[in-house]
C-alpha cells in the first residue's frame, strides 16, 4: 500500500482553513473530524489511500468560487471529487490539502431537447442526464459502466470512455462546453452551444485533466437521438487470436458496431455464475458486437456481422431475439468487475490501450506473465477500441501480493506502450500509473505537461502530485525501464 | 531536454531555423501550402515552408488510423483512404487547392459533415510538435483512446501554430457511408432553419445540411436501408448524384459567389443552432444552423459582432480587406490563460506572431 505521510501543515494555517471554511459553507458542510475525513480518503482504487485536512461539501457555485479563493490565499491543496468513483486514485487527498466534493452541486439546469443539449452540475450522475433526456427520446452517449454512480464532473476530469465510444466517442466528444473556476477563483467558460469560436481549444485541453487545471462547476452536454432498434451479435471462439482478428474484419468490412467487447474465458467462467448471460463457458473468448439504428438498417448490419465472425472462424454466433435477451447478453460485460470482486478477494484493473493488431499478442504476453507473477488475470476488452482492461486477482491480506500485482500491471502497462499504445485509455493516470508516464513520455514532453500546469495553476494548488510525474520521480523509477518504442520486442518472451 | 531523433535533413533544417529563430527572437510564418494564408489576423515574419517534410508514415485501414508528416498534401491522404473505402470524415476544406495536413490541422476547419461527425479536433489522435526550444515532442498517439498527460494534441488543433510547429499527426478515419443521398427543398432561410430543428432530436442519418438562395438541402449518409427510409420520410426532391457532389463540394471549399472577394464584408457566424435568424441573418446556413454566412457593408461590422453575441455565438470577419480584425477579442480570463501558455510553449512569440492574438 502506498506510504501515507503525516500532515506537515502549520496549525495555525490548517487552523484558519477551518475558520475560512466555516465563514462560507454551513457546518454541516465541513467535515474535518477522522470520522467524518475517511470516507473520502480514497476513491475506486482502494490501494491508495490518505485522509485529507477536512472535505468541503458547497451547495453553490459561489461556494465553490470562495472555497478555492480561500485555498488560494491560505496555499491549502485542492482536490475536487465527484462521486468517488474513478480507478486511478485521481480523487486520493492531499494530506495537507482539502477535499472540495461536488456531490451537492446535482442539479440538472436545463435540457433543451430541440438544441439536443443538457445543461448540468458536475455533481450530476451520469444515468441520471439519460433519464432527464428519455422522455425527448434523448439519451447522453458516453457510458463507462460505473455510470449509475459516477458523476458528469468525473466523466470530463477523466474523460470517459464506455463500451459504445467506437461509434459514438468519448467525453471529449459529447461535451460541448464548461464553466469553471482556476485556483484563483476566476471564472472561464470553455466551448459553449455553438459548434467553434476563437482562440485555443481550451475546452480540449480541460477535458480529461484529472482536476489539475480548473474547477469544473457546470457542464453543457450533446445529448443524441436514441436509436429505434439495438441487438447484439454474440460471437464464441476457440482461439483469443482468431477473435482479435474477427474485430479487425468487422472494421475492415466497413462497420463501426454501436459496441464491440470481448472477453477471454476467464472472464466468461467468472461472470456466468452470477449473472447467467447465457456465455458459451467452453469458447476461449467470446466477442459481443452490437447495431443499432432502424430495424432494417439493424437487419443488414447484424447479417453482414453474422457473415464476417463466421468467415473469421467464429464457432457459434448467436444474436439477441429481444431487449430483454441483449441486456442479458451485456450484463455479464457490464458486471465483469463486480464478478472479479467475488471470485477474488481484490482485484486491480488495467487500462491499457494498444492498436487493435496486437490484441492477440498482448493477451499471449499476459498468460505468460501469469506465470511469472503467479497470479490470474481475467480479461475484458472494449475490443473496438484496442482498450484492455485486465483484472489482475489478487489478495491483499497475503503480505506482497498487492506489490506483485502492481508490477504485474506495470508490466502489461510496458507492452502496451513499447506496441505503441497507451498507458491509460479511460481511467487516468491519478496516482495510480504515474509511474508508468515516465515509460510512455520522455522528460521534455512532460515537461510540456508541466507548463501547461503552470499556466493554469502557477502555485500547483489543484490536485498537486497526480498525472504527472516529476524528473525526480522518473529518475528513481526509470533505472531499469528504457523509453517509449526502445524497449526491445526481443524481450517480450520473457514476460 | 530530450535528445532529439530528427535524422530527416527538411526536418532537421526546419529545426535549425526554428533554434535560430529562438535565439535571435525573429518572428517565423509558417506556410503549408498556403491556401489558408487569408485565415487569421495579420502577421508578420519569415516564412517557413513546412510543405518539404511530406509523406504518409503509417497507414492501415482495419486501425482506423494514418499518420502523416504535417507537409502531406490532403489530396494523397484522400487518396490513399480512397483506395480503401475510408475518408476524413471531417471533410476539411480544400478551397479548391491543395492544402497540407499540418495547416488542416492548424487551422482546425471543419467542413459540412461538422454538426453530425464532429470537428477536425475531434479525430486527432496524435501529434507531434517542434517546439521554439528545438525540442520534438509526441502527444497522444495512434490508438483510439488515450489519457495519458493532458490532450495537447488536440490543443494543437486549431492553434494556427501559435505554439510551435506540428509535424506529424495522427488522424481517425472512417469507413465512408454506403449510401449517400441529397434531398432538395424550395424554402426561405426561416423555415429551413424550422426543419433543421424538427430533424434535429430523430434518429435520422443526416450527415449536412444546408440553406442558400430560398433552398435547403439535406444530406443522407448511412446504410442503405436507413437512407431509403430517412428519403421517404423527409420527402423533397431528390437531387442527382452529380450534383449533390457538386453541391456539397462547393460549401466544403467555399466556392459559392458568396465568398468571392469583394467590396462588402463576409462574416462568418457561429451560433447555436437554434438562435433566432434575426437580427445578425445569414444568406448561407450550414451544420443545421449553427454556422451562418452573412455578406454586409464595411460599416455593419460592430453592429454585427455585438448581436451574433446577443445569440450566444462568435463573428468572424472572413472576408474583410483589412477592415478590421477578424476575430471575436477573447474574453480576459480566457485571454490571460493564452498568454501564459504561449509564455511557456513559445517565450519569445517566434510561431505566427498575432495570427490568433494581437502580440502572441
Amino acid at each position: 500500500m502506498s506510504a501515507v505521510a503525516a500532515s506537515t501543515i502549520p496549525t495555525d494555517r490548517s487552523g484558519r482553513l477551518l475558520d475560512a471554511l466555516a465563514q462560507i459553507l454551513p457546518a454541516d458542510c465541513v467535515l474535518s473530524r477522522p470520522e467524518q475525513t475517511v470516507p473520502f480518503d480514497c476513491d475506486g482504487l482502494a490501494a491508495f489511500r490518505q485522509t485529507p485536512l477536512a472535505v468541503a461539501l458547497p451547495q453553490t457555485e459561489d461556494q465553490v468560487v470562495r472555497i478555492l479563493r480561500a485555498c488560494n490565499e491560505l496555499c491549502v491543496p485542492v482536490v475536487a471529487r465527484g462521486a468517488g468513483t474513478g480507478l486511478s486514485g485521481g480523487a486520493m487527498p492531499c494530506a495537507d490539502g482539502i477535499v472540495l466534493a461536488l456531490a451537492k452541486l446535482n442539479r440538472i439546469l436545463e435540457i433543451d431537447p430541440v438544441a439536443c443539449i443538457a445543461r448540468v452540475q458536475p455533481g450530476v450522475r451520469n444515468l441520471a442526464v439519460s433519464e432527464a433526456a428519455a422522455p425527448y427520446g434523448l439519451y447522453y452517449a458516453p457510458d463507462p459502466s460505473s455510470q449509475i454512480a459516477c458523476s458528469i464532473g468525473g466523466n470530463v476530469a477523466e474523460n470517459s470512455g464506455g463500451v459504445h465510444c467506437l461509434k459514438y466517442g468519448l467525453t471529449i466528444h459529447n461535451v460541448l462546453g464548461l464553466r469553471g473556476y482556476t485556483i484563483d477563483g476566476k471564472a472561464v467558460t470553455l466551448g459553449g452551444a455553438a459548434l467553434d469560436s476563437p482562440g485555443l481549444d481550451l475546452l480540449a485541453l480541460a477535458i480529461g485533466s484529472e482536476g489539475l487545471l480548473v474547477v469544473v462547476t457546470e457542464v453543457t452536454l450533446k445529448l443524441v437521438p436514441r436509436p429505434k432498434l439495438a441487438r447484439v451479435v454474440m460471437a464464441s471462439f476457440d482461439d483469443v487470436v482468431k477473435a482479435g482478428d474477427a474485430v479487425a474484419a468487422i472494421i475492415a468490412a466497413g462497420i463501426i458496431p454501436a459496441g464491440l467487447e470481448m472477453m477471454d474465458r476467464k472472464a466468461t467462467n467468472a461472470v456466468e455464475p452470477f449473472v447467467k448471460a447465457g456465455y458459451d463457458l467452453t469458447a476461449e473468448a467470446i466477442l459481443l458486437a452490437e447495431s443499432d439504428g432502424t430495424p432494417d438498417e439493424v437487419a443488414d448490419e447484424i447479417a453482414q456481422l453474422e457473415q464476417v465472425v463466421r468467415t473469421a472462424g467464429s464457432t457459434q454466433c448467436v444474436v439477441s431475439q429481444s431487449e430483454a435477451e441483449r441486456l442479458r447478453f451485456w450484463s455479464g460485460r457490464k458486471n465483469a468487475f463486480p464478478a472479479a470482486g467475488r471470485v477474488s478477494p481484490d482485484y486491480y484493473c488495467m487500462d491499457g490501450t494498444i492498436p487493435r493488431k496486437h490484441l492477440g499478442r498482448v493477451l499471449g504476453a499476459i498468460e505468460q506473465m501469469e506465470k511469472k507473477y503467479a497470479m490470474r488475470c481475467m480479461n475484458v476488452f472494449h475490443a473496438g477500441d484496442g482498450n484492455l482492461h485486465p483484472l489482475i486477482l489478487f489478495d491483499a491480506n497475503v503480505p506482497g501480493e498487492w506489490e506483485r500485482a502492481d508490477r504485474f500491471g506495470a508490466d502489461i502497462l510496458e507492452l502496451c506502450v513499447a506496441l505503441g499504445g497507451t498507458i491509460t485509455g479511460e481511467h487516468g493516470v491519478g496516482i495510480e500509473k504515474i509511474n508508468s508516464m515516465c515509460v510512455q513520455f520522455a522528460p521534455a514532453e512532460r515537461e510540456a505537461f508541466f507548463a501547461v500546469k503552470r499556466a493554469f495553476d502557477p502555485a500547483g494548488l489543484l490536485n498537486p502530485g497526480k498525472a504527472i510525474p516529476t524528473l525526480v520521480r522518473c529518475a528513481e523509477y526509470g533505472k531499469m525501464h528504457v523509453h517509449r518504442g526502445q524497449l526491445p520486442f526481443s524481450d517480450l518472451p520473457r514476460f | 531536454m530530450t535528445a532529439v531523433d530528427i535524422s530527416d535533413p527538411v526536418l532537421h533544417e526546419m529545426r535549425e531555423r526554428i533554434v535560430s529563430a529562438h535565439a535571435t527572437g525573429m518572428p517565423l510564418r509558417l506556410r503549408g501550402a498556403g491556401t489558408k494564408d487569408f485565415y487569421g489576423e495579420a502577421l508578420d515574419g519569415e516564412i517557413l515552408e513546412t510543405g518539404g517534410y511530406a509523406g504518409i508514415v503509417a497507414y492501415e485501414p482495419s486501425e482506423l488510423v494514418i499518420t502523416a508528416r504535417c507537409g502531406t498534401r490532403l489530396s494523397e491522404i484522400e487518396a490513399a483512404l480512397d483506395a480503401n473505402g475510408q475518408f476524413l470524415a471531417f471533410e476539411p476544406p480544400a478551397f479548391g487547392a491543395d492544402p497540407t495536413i499540418g495547416g488542416v490541422i492548424a487551422a482546425g476547419l471543419s467542413g459540412p459533415r461538422r454538426a453530425s461527425a464532429g470537428a477536425a479536433r475531434d479525430f486527432v489522435l496524435g501529434a507531434s510538435l517542434l517546439t521554439a526550444a528545438g525540442d520534438l515532442l509526441h502527444f497522444g498517439g495512434q490508438v483510439m483512446k488515450n489519457v495519458a498527460g493532458f490532450d495537447v494534441s488536440r490543443l494543437l488543433c486549431g492553434s494556427l501554430g501559435i505554439l510551435g510547429l506540428i509535424t506529424q499527426a495522427s488522424l481517425k478515419v472512417l469507413p465512408k457511408p454506403r449510401a449517400e443521398v441529397t434531398l432538395q427543398f424550395d424554402c426561405d432561410a426561416q423555415s429551413a432553419l424550422a426543419r433543421f430543428n424538427g430533424w434535429r432530436p430523430q434518429p435520422l442519418p443526416i450527415s449536412a445540411t444546408s440553406w442558400h438562395a430560398g433552398v435547403a438541402h439535406v444530406r443522407l449518409s448511412g446504410s442503405p436501408s436507413a437512407v431509403r427510409s430517412a428519403r421517404e420520410s423527409l420527402g423533397g426532391s431528390v437531387l442527382d448524384d452529380h450534383d449533390a457532389a457538386t453541391l456539397w463540394r462547393d460549401r466544403r471549399d467555399q466556392r459559392l459567389p458568396l465568398f468571392a472577394e469583394g467590396g462588402s464584408s463576409l462574416w462568418r457566424l457561429s451560433v447555436p443552432a437554434t438562435a433566432p435568424l434575426e437580427p445578425a441573418g445569414a444568406d448561407l446556413l450550414e451544420w443545421s444552423g449553427a454556422l451562418r454566412w452573412r455578406r454586409c457593408g464595411v460599416a455593419a461590422g460592430n453592429e454585427i459582432r455585438r448581436q451574433t453575441r446577443e445569440l450566444g455565438g462568435t463573428a468572424t470577419l472572413w472576408r474583410g480587406n483589412g477592415t478590421g480584425p477578424m476575430f471575436d477579442a477573447l474574453d480576459p480570463a480566457s485571454l490571460d490563460l493564452h498568454r501564459r501558455l504561449k509564455r511557456e510553449f513559445d517565450p519569445r512569440a517566434i510561431f505566427n506572431r498575432g495570427r490568433m492574438v494581437a502580440d502572441l
